[in-house]
């Protein structure tokens, strides 16, 4: 029942945002659905904790204790997206960046958005997987050209363009599957639940499945903005508005991740080798390494947090394919403090960037003395970003470089390399931003304190303490994927 | 028909699939590509459908129909009422290089075909050839997505890339679950949709479709 | 040797001779017919040949002995040519010796020199004539030869008579092979321009600006343009033969079948009558490319002569 409701919701919450429109009071219902949708999320994930993983709907959806975090978390960040957008959003509209149009799509868009990423998480059927991929792609598409300036058309044509032939990458691996899977489990949807392929696993042809997983590797991983496939990232999350940017890099790159995980498992199954695992660790290491050095030369504040976000995808997806108990728990943990920390970042440098009215960082100035909530704000999650205790960044890094220290002691120095730089990049540009005085330029204005405050709140929670249920979670998660 | 004769029929419309992608590879009318597209999809039906004869298969009939109506008829028609909207019919594109671009795509075949040649041994269906040509025609698509200059070109590489996609999973493996593609076919149709609506933006923002204008987003900028 | 074959093979090169002005004719009536005009009649190209024949030659004064030899060369690698084809019998003596690697080769050999003829006078016409044709015979060959290759891997064999005999004694399942569809496309292709028909280049001009194979023997007269003009008739023909051996052999008399000749004589009216339509209504229905898009045209039958043989390998 709390499955149903957090698929519908969204979708139902689409469709009337869709003929509300402009009206004054639909961020409002933005924010009901949104929030209606977390408490499902709640209510789905107390169910799984205490009885276990569950398949619904004709095993057409499964949950477990994986997909659950990622289906909590992604319902929590976009509520508090859906808070943030309500003052940013109506102050775009009061400048007239966006018009009457663009804001009923906006917020439509929006909750399709977030239903498409809930379905890509929970639905059991691997065909499904990547059919709700593609919609969470198609539904962003054109937020990320709502200003219409011709920097945001050509970025969500890059957008579009480079993300579907990546995602068509990735529907030749899902044939592929069903390829080889039809021979064990017989014709029909059968062949591709996820819980039957991962039970018979072992039976399924590895040359086949290793073929597969290379397809699959370069669709999901161009969703998840891995380099070389990373093009299109940058430009498409820092064209859009910055609500946009929040939820694409806190969670689409999870969804996305979520799905190449899940495609792992299966292919592990079969080869019972590390041949997956490798290519995902080459595959990490090198986005953490590019977008390390690419960090140091952006000059766009939005486009910098974007780079931050392909080199901490770089971090899971290397963890996820070093393996282990340690390196996968430091993985899931990486995903959700990620996630939160770079949603709040985003939130204040939306704020940031509407003080200003522009998102170059030679611009802005003097944040803490302006408004000490975004400029400490910024501040804080410029630190959590960059693994500084005692944030939960550095708790999950923490265990990312023990594991590799322990599997893979070759990578270690790459590693470190990568954080190192990123650490001094990051502080590098932040720094003058938050300090100084305030420029003649910069305007005040209200912004929306809870978004930030909350997400600042848990990814320190969780650095000095890990609450227990979350901790079960995690080992659940850790020995579903083993 | 006996079984021979089908897979027979079957390899030889994987061939004219084949040919018309390297026809579209090459073709520098807009108007003229969308007719070779019509076709490729009309290939792709035909063959759809024969597949689902001989193996017996009988939702393959409804994917063919459905390729049918949403390639054969309902894109085309779309993309033409498009150009004709934009005044792009009688454009010509200048394609740089045909006997390079050529020799790429027969590379691509000849690579698409060693990577599938596992797959091939392992495989008792009579169609397990045509994986190679589904791959191939994915790369082809791919290859002009990144040749051509203009926005429709390259929507119609992406759709034929989507054309090779589904050949690959009809044809190679006797047809996914209808749930996965009818969820495909839905998501081209959106995918559709919001080119139209780019098509406009892009040729309202830059004054034409050509992509080469778009070139503002660089790195360190 | 055999006493048989070797009566057949004169018997084809007798009708090589005799039938090649004979369909040129036919393909002139047809295409006359096709565009409303009263047709000369079929005899036709026997009479200008013997015209040509009665008249003096009037050399150049700096024709070298390349330019004097070029048209008996000409006409008699074209006539081994015809030794080689399977036209009505596939019993002949010199297509066990020759395949169709060495038929292509004897095409080449005449195209040279008729190229090198063309330049021996020093007139800007035949140079350019040369060149041009030496363009188009850089690209066409390779995609004959590509042609080729796909159809001997159908027969795994490089022997014409060889072909001809798989492909006649084949089922429908041998129609039906992509490889030789993409084969006999890319075969049209390359016989338009090789036999220098619309849209490649258009026999009957002499305009400057376009003419490929009139420029180079601009400058012949007498028996040897009506040799050259002959030869010219008779590569259409074996173009045509060899179609018809490769893709359509079905009536040509098999090894010592005497007779089965009168039927294979009948078979090959009949497809001859037909190709000529077929070539009219290619001819009619295109237009003259510019010289440019002639690579174009050749590098499309060299991909699709290509994609035959990729088809082969991964169809078949």
């Amino acid at each position: 029942m709390p499955l149903l409701i957090l698929l519908v919701v969204p979708l139902f919450a689409a469709v009337v945002l869709a003929f509300v429109g402009d009206r004054k009071y639909a961020p409002e219902i933005n924010i009901t659905g949104s929030a209606a949708t977390f408490l499902a999320g709640i209510a789905l994930a107390l169910d799984v904790y205490n009885n276990g993983p569950m398949l619904a709907g004709n095993k057409f959806f499964f949950v477990d204790a994986f997909n659950v975090y990622l289906a909590v978390l992604t319902s929590f960040v976009s509520m508090t997206t859906a808070i943030f957008s309500r003052r940013y959003m109506r102050r775009e509209r009061e400048h007239g960046r966006v018009g009457h149009w663009g804001m009923r799509f906006y917020h439509a868009m929006f909750q399709l958005f977030i239903f498409a990423m809930l379905l890509c998480l929970l639905t059991n059927n691997v065909g499904v997987l990547w059919i709700a991929m593609e919609l969470a792609t198609l539904s962003t598409v054109l937020l990320v050209s709502l200003y219409r300036t011709p920097t945001a058309i050509e970025a969500a044509w890059k957008y579009f363009i480079l993300c579907g032939v990546g995602i068509a990458q990735a529907l030749f691996g899902t044939v592929l599957l069903y390829f080889a899977a039809e021979k064990v489990l017989g014709e029909g949807g059968e062949a591709l639940l996820w819980t039957n392929l991962i039970q018979s696993s072992g039976k399924l042809e590895p040359t086949i499945l290793s073929l597969a997983f290379v397809f699959l590797m370069v669709g999901y991983g161009t969703k998840v903005g891995l380099v070389p496939l990373h093009n299109w990232l940058p430009d498409a999350h820092s064209e859009g508005p910055t609500p946009i940017s929040a939820v694409l890099s806190g969670l689409l790159l999870n969804v996305a991740l979520y799905a190449l995980v899940r495609c792992k498992a299966i292919v592990d199954g079969s080869t019972h080798t590390h041949y997956a695992g490798n290519i995902m660790m080459g595959f990490g290491i090198i986005s953490i390494l590019v977008a390390a050095f690419s960090l140091l030369r952006q000059k766009d504040i939005k486009r910098m947090f974007s780079y931050s976000s392909i080199e901490h995808m770089g971090i899971a997806t290397f963890a996820f394919g070093l393996g282990g108990p340690i390196a996968t728990y430091g993985a899931l943990l990486h995903m959700l403090v990620h996630s939160l920390a770079k949603s709040s970042i985003f939130f204040t440098v939306g704020h940031a960037s509407q003080m200003h009215r522009t998102q170059d960082m030679d611009k802005i100035k003097g944040l803490i003395r302006g408004n000490p909530l975004v400029g400490w704000g910024m501040m804080f999650g410029a630190m959590a970003i960059v693994g500084m205790p005692p944030f939960g960044i550095f708790t999950s890094e923490f265990l990312i470089l023990t594991a590799t220290i322990k599997d893979a002691p070759l990578m270690t120095p790459f590693l470190l390399l990568g954080l190192a730089i990123a650490f001094a990049a990051v502080f590098k540009k932040v720094q003058p931003m938050v300090a100084g005085e305030i420029p003649s330029y910069q305007k005040s204005m209200k912004v929306a304190h809870l978004p930030v405050l909350l997400h600042m709140a848990i990814v320190l929670a969780v650095g000095l303490y890990m609450p227990v249920f979350l901790n079960q979670w995690f080992h659940k998660a850790v020995q579903i994927l083993k | 028909m006996d079984i021979q004769t089908t897979a027979q029929i079957i390899n030889f419309l994987a061939a004219m699939v084949l040919l018309t992608a390297f026809g579209m590879l090459v073709q520098r009318r807009i108007y003229g590509l969308i007719h070779l597209f019509a076709w490729q999809g009309l290939f792709l039906s035909v063959s759809t459908a024969i597949v689902g004869y001989a193996a017996g298969r009988h939702h393959l009939y409804i994917s063919s129909v459905l390729t049918l109506a949403l390639k054969v008829i309902l894109l085309p028609y779309i993309l033409n009422a498009l150009i004709h909207k934009l005044k792009i019919r009688k454009e010509i594109e200048t394609v740089v290089n045909v006997p390079l671009t050529m020799l790429i795509g027969i590379a691509l075949v000849i690579f698409s075909y060693s990577l599938t040649a596992p797959v091939r041994e392992m495989s008792t269906l009579v169609t397990r050839s045509i994986l190679a040509i589904a791959l191939a025609t994915v790369m082809i698509g791919l290859l002009m997505m990144i040749t051509r200059r203009h926005a429709v070109t390259q929507i119609i590489g992406f759709l034929a890339m989507e054309n090779g996609l589904f050949f690959a999973a009809t044809s190679a493996t006797y047809g996914m679950p209808l749930v996965v593609e009818l969820g495909v076919a839905i998501d081209v149709l959106i995918a559709a949709f919001i080119f139209g609506i780019f098509f406009f933006h892009i040729n309202t923002t830059f004054d034409s479709l050509d992509v080469e204008q778009m070139a503002r987003l660089k790195e360190g900028e | 040797m055999k006493f048989l074959p070797l009566l057949m093979e004169i018997m084809q090169l007798l009708l090589l001779l005799a039938a090649a002005p004979l369909f040129a004719g036919w393909v002139k009536m047809v295409k006359c017919w096709s565009q409303g005009r009263t047709s000369p009649s079929l005899l036709q190209p026997y009479r200008d040949i013997a015209k040509l024949f009665s008249k003096d030659v009037v050399l150049a004064e700096n024709a070298s002995w390349i330019f004097r030899f070029t048209p008996y060369i000409v006409f008699g690698a074209t006539l081994l040519a015809g030794g080689i084809i399977p036209i009505l019998s596939v019993d002949l003596p010199l297509s066990a010796t020759a395949d169709v690697i060495a038929l292509v080769a004897l095409f080449a050999i005449a195209r040279f020199f008729t190229a090198l003829a063309g330049m021996d006078i020093g007139t800007a016409f035949g140079g350019m004539g040369s060149s041009r044709e030496m363009t188009i015979a850089s690209l066409a060959e390779p995609a004959m030869l590509m042609a080729v290759f796909t159809m001997s891997l159908a027969s795994k064999s490089t022997s014409l008579s060889h072909i001809a005999q798989t492909i006649s004694q084949s089922d429908i399942h041998m129609a039906l092979r992509p490889s030789l569809a993409f084969a006999f496309l890319a075969f049209v292709m390359i016989a338009i321009a090789e036999t220098g028909r619309i849209p490649v280049d258009n026999p009957e001009t002499h305009l400057e600006l376009t003419m490929i194979h009139e420029a180079m023997i601009l400058e012949y007269s007498g028996r040897h343009l009506a040799l050259i003009e002959w030869a010219g008739m008779m590569k259409l023909f074996l173009f045509m033969s060899l179609g018809a051996a490769a893709f359509f052999p079905w009536g040509i008399a098999g090894a010592g079948n005497m007779a089965a000749i009168p039927l294979a004589l009948i078979y090959l009216i009949i497809k001859f009558t037909f190709a000529g339509v077929v070539l009219v209504l290619i001819e009619t229905g295109l237009a003259k490319m510019r010289l440019f898009r002639v690579t174009e045209f050749l590098g499309a039958a060299f991909l699709l002569a290509t994609l035959g043989m990729l088809a082969h390998f991964i169809l078949e």
